[in-house]
């Protein structure tokens, strides 16, 4: 299982030496030289197990949140350890999606009340497309400038943003939030977007560290034929470095899509409510006795749906910017 | 999201640990209209960072200052802040309610971060030493894709008090169903527990890039002197990797300081305050009590106590540095 990845460090910790003879690279099974296939011990068919059982718990949620969403609501409760839909129905989704009528939804243990998924859903892929948008270039600008220009006080600002890593968000969100009250904004597109778009530490920290492994002959190369900073950053740096932009633009579309206590500060009004405020509030509204367990996890569903599409297409590349960053 | 960032998606190379990697030099300009040049290189760069610049000075900077100014205020949110000096704090001290929080975020930390980390580590060690399959590396940080409100009512829909399949499986083996977000002493290990289902996959994976750094060949040489995979993890892997696990504790231990989504989600701080956390603390203060001067000294507070751990980071990170050499 050798993965070469592109997203792989450009440099190795300094004074390692261990490191850059395994390449650095985190999915690589370069790490161990070749070795041929051990025997079936007891101890490695135990420990399989153990694996398997680990990726069962983990997988069980998953199913569980399919197989109660495709059930009938009314009568779950008739058979609650069925490992299969309890009396099959799309009617959960119907629900959700606001194409049942309410004598449809209440039947099948809905609330009848109107629900805007759709339009939820919308919300959040406008919120988390423009958020990661605005960090991926301001994030690329700000991590060029710091690794391949030099200006006063480049290291300073460099620290500062640091700091801004250490900051625990609920600290600045409060503030936030009255920022955007006065400037009127509560209830808004820009109120959600705004304290994210602009600048994440991450973004520039993670861009930086790729950025200053480029050598600088390509730069240099770019330079003696007249390209300025602009133009050897638009047309060398960044498609050289293509595959950690994209790492980091779904990593933080992913942030983006499942943040829940900004939102919830400021955008908790219908027109522009993301999905994990609206799950939040569905949960709510449904009625202490007997909630609506099927079109809560229709709903579940349908918010975890495009995340883990996006993470099934692109896995690999996930995975491994994960494996790396955590050393870096 | 972007704020994240101890619980960001992956690890910032832990900050101030290392020393910034030299820049690669940059052209001399010594030549003969190199000021002009240079002007005209520094009016780029701020060009280029200033977007970024606007970001921080507007949503970090600033609402720090104010947050530490409104630690010291009486405000709620409509009148002007009256100035009490440090009567919040003070209000602190004798505030059960503060230091219950305190007690049960503890507990929480305890709880999700013990078990997540040894769990991780199971996982970490078994992936490295039976497989390499970037599939099974996907499947395990799967929940951590997933948001954590989806994540809360999953498991509160799993481990409703009547027909949740958790309570129908301990009824099959003839235990006591139990109640676990209604009940006092289970709604925090609940609540830890749910959260290490969602975290412990990803923190695994930042413990495997640990162990991948570790060189093969001690392995192969302990092989050969017949040593067993046990004898391997305590002698070898985790001496070396003590350091790497270390930061991977600490950052973890940040993110979960903050847990908010979860509770919000499932308990909403109840029953009674039992699940009372301090970031749901500070958002009940602030959102539903609208006192907020005081919410924001409990926010100073969460503030300094993941400062001191990030404190313990950097020290850690040193370590590191000439550990692992």
């Amino acid at each position: 299982m050798a993965v070469t990845t592109q997203t792989s460090p450009p440099a190795t910790s300094e004074g390692d030496p261990t490191t850059s003879a395994t390449g650095g690279g985190s999915g690589s099974g370069a790490v161990r030289p070749s070795r041929q296939r051990p025997r079936p011990t007891l101890g490695r068919v135990l420990a399989w197990a153990v694996l398997v059982g680990i990726i069962a718990i983990t997988l069980f949620p998953f199913y569980w949140m399919l197989r109660t969403a495709f059930s009938n609501g009314a009568v779950l409760g008739s058979d609650p350890s069925s490992l299969t839909p309890v009396d099959p129905t799309t009617g959960a989704f119907e629900r959700v999606f606001g194409l049942a009528t309410t004598e449809e939804a209440q039947a099948q243990g809905g609330s009848g009340a109107a629900i805007a998924f759709p339009r939820y859903l919308l919300n959040s892929v406008l919120v988390a497309t423009v958020i990661t948008a605005g960090q991926v270039v301001f994030g690329a600008m700000a991590a060029y400038a710091f690794a391949r220009m030099r200006w006063p006080g480049r290291d300073a600002v460099f620290f500062l943003f640091l700091t801004a890593l250490m900051v625990p968000p609920i600290f600045t969100q409060l503030p936030n939030f009255l920022l955007m009250r006065d400037l009127g904004l509560l209830n808004t597109y820009p109120a959600i977007i705004l304290p994210f778009f602009f600048m994440t530490p991450f973004a520039i920290f993670f861009l930086r560290q790729f950025f200053l492994g480029i050598s600088g002959e390509v730069e240099e190369a770019a330079r003696l034929d007249g390209a300025g900073h602009v133009k050897t950053f638009v047309r060398i740096i960044v498609p050289m470095s293509w595959g950690p932009i994209t790492t980091l633009a779904l990593l933080q579309y992913v942030l983006a899509w499942n943040e829940y206590f900004w939102p919830l500060l400021v955008g908790s009004a219908q027109d522009v409510r993301v999905l994990t405020v609206a799950l939040g509030v569905f949960r709510s509204q449904t009625p202490q006795g007997t909630p609506d367990w099927a079109g809560l996890m229709a709903a579940t569903l349908v918010a975890a749906l495009p995340v883990l599409v996006l993470f099934a297409v692109f896995s690999k590349k996930i995975v491994n910017s994960i494996g790396f960053s955590g050393i870096k | 999201m972007s704020s994240m960032a101890p619980s960001g998606p992956a690890l910032p190379e832990s900050p101030a640990g290392e020393a910034p990697a030299p820049v690669p030099a940059a052209p001399v300009h010594d030549r003969p209209g190199a000021r002009g040049r240079r002007r005209r290189e520094n009016t780029v760069a701020l060009a280029f960072i200033a977007p970024s610049l606007l970001g921080f000075v507007v949503f970090y900077f600033w609402p720090t200052l104010r947050g530490l100014y409104y630690s010291l205020t009486d405000f709620d949110f409509f009148s002007t802040p009256a100035f009490v000096g440090l009567g919040n704090y003070q209000r602190l001290a004798g505030d059960p309610t503060f230091w219950n929080a305190m007690v049960v975020t503890l507990e929480y930390v305890a709880i999700n971060i013990g078990v997540q980390t040894v769990l991780a580590l199971a996982i970490a060690v078994l992936m490295h030493r039976l497989t390499q399959s970037t599939f099974v590396r996907s499947v395990v940080v799967m929940p951590y894709l997933v948001a954590n409100v989806v994540v809360a009512l999953v498991f509160f829909w799993m481990l409703d008090a009547q027909i949740g399949i958790v309570n129908q499986a301990l009824t099959g083996l003839g235990l006591d169903p139990v109640a676990f977000f209604g009940d006092e002493t289970w709604a925090i290990p609940t609540i830890a527990l749910v959260n290490v289902w969602r975290h412990m996959g990803y923190t695994a994976l930042l413990i495997f890039a640990g162990l991948q750094m570790i060189p093969g060949h001690l392995y192969e040489a302990a092989r050969t002197d017949g040593a067993s995979e046990w004898r391997m993890f305590w002698s070898i892997t985790l001496p070396l990797l003590r350091p790497v696990l270390a930061v991977v504790l600490v950052i973890t231990m940040i993110g979960s300081f903050q847990v908010f989504d979860t509770v919000a989600v499932t308990t909403a701080g109840g029953p009674a305050d039992a699940s009372r956390v301090l970031q749901y603390y500070i958002f009940d203060l602030a959102f539903q009590r609208l006192d907020y001067g005081y919410a924001s000294a409990v926010s100073v507070v969460l503030l300094l106590i993941l400062m001191a751990v990030a404190v313990v980071q950097l020290r850690l990170t040193r370590a590191n540095e000439s550990d692992l050499g």
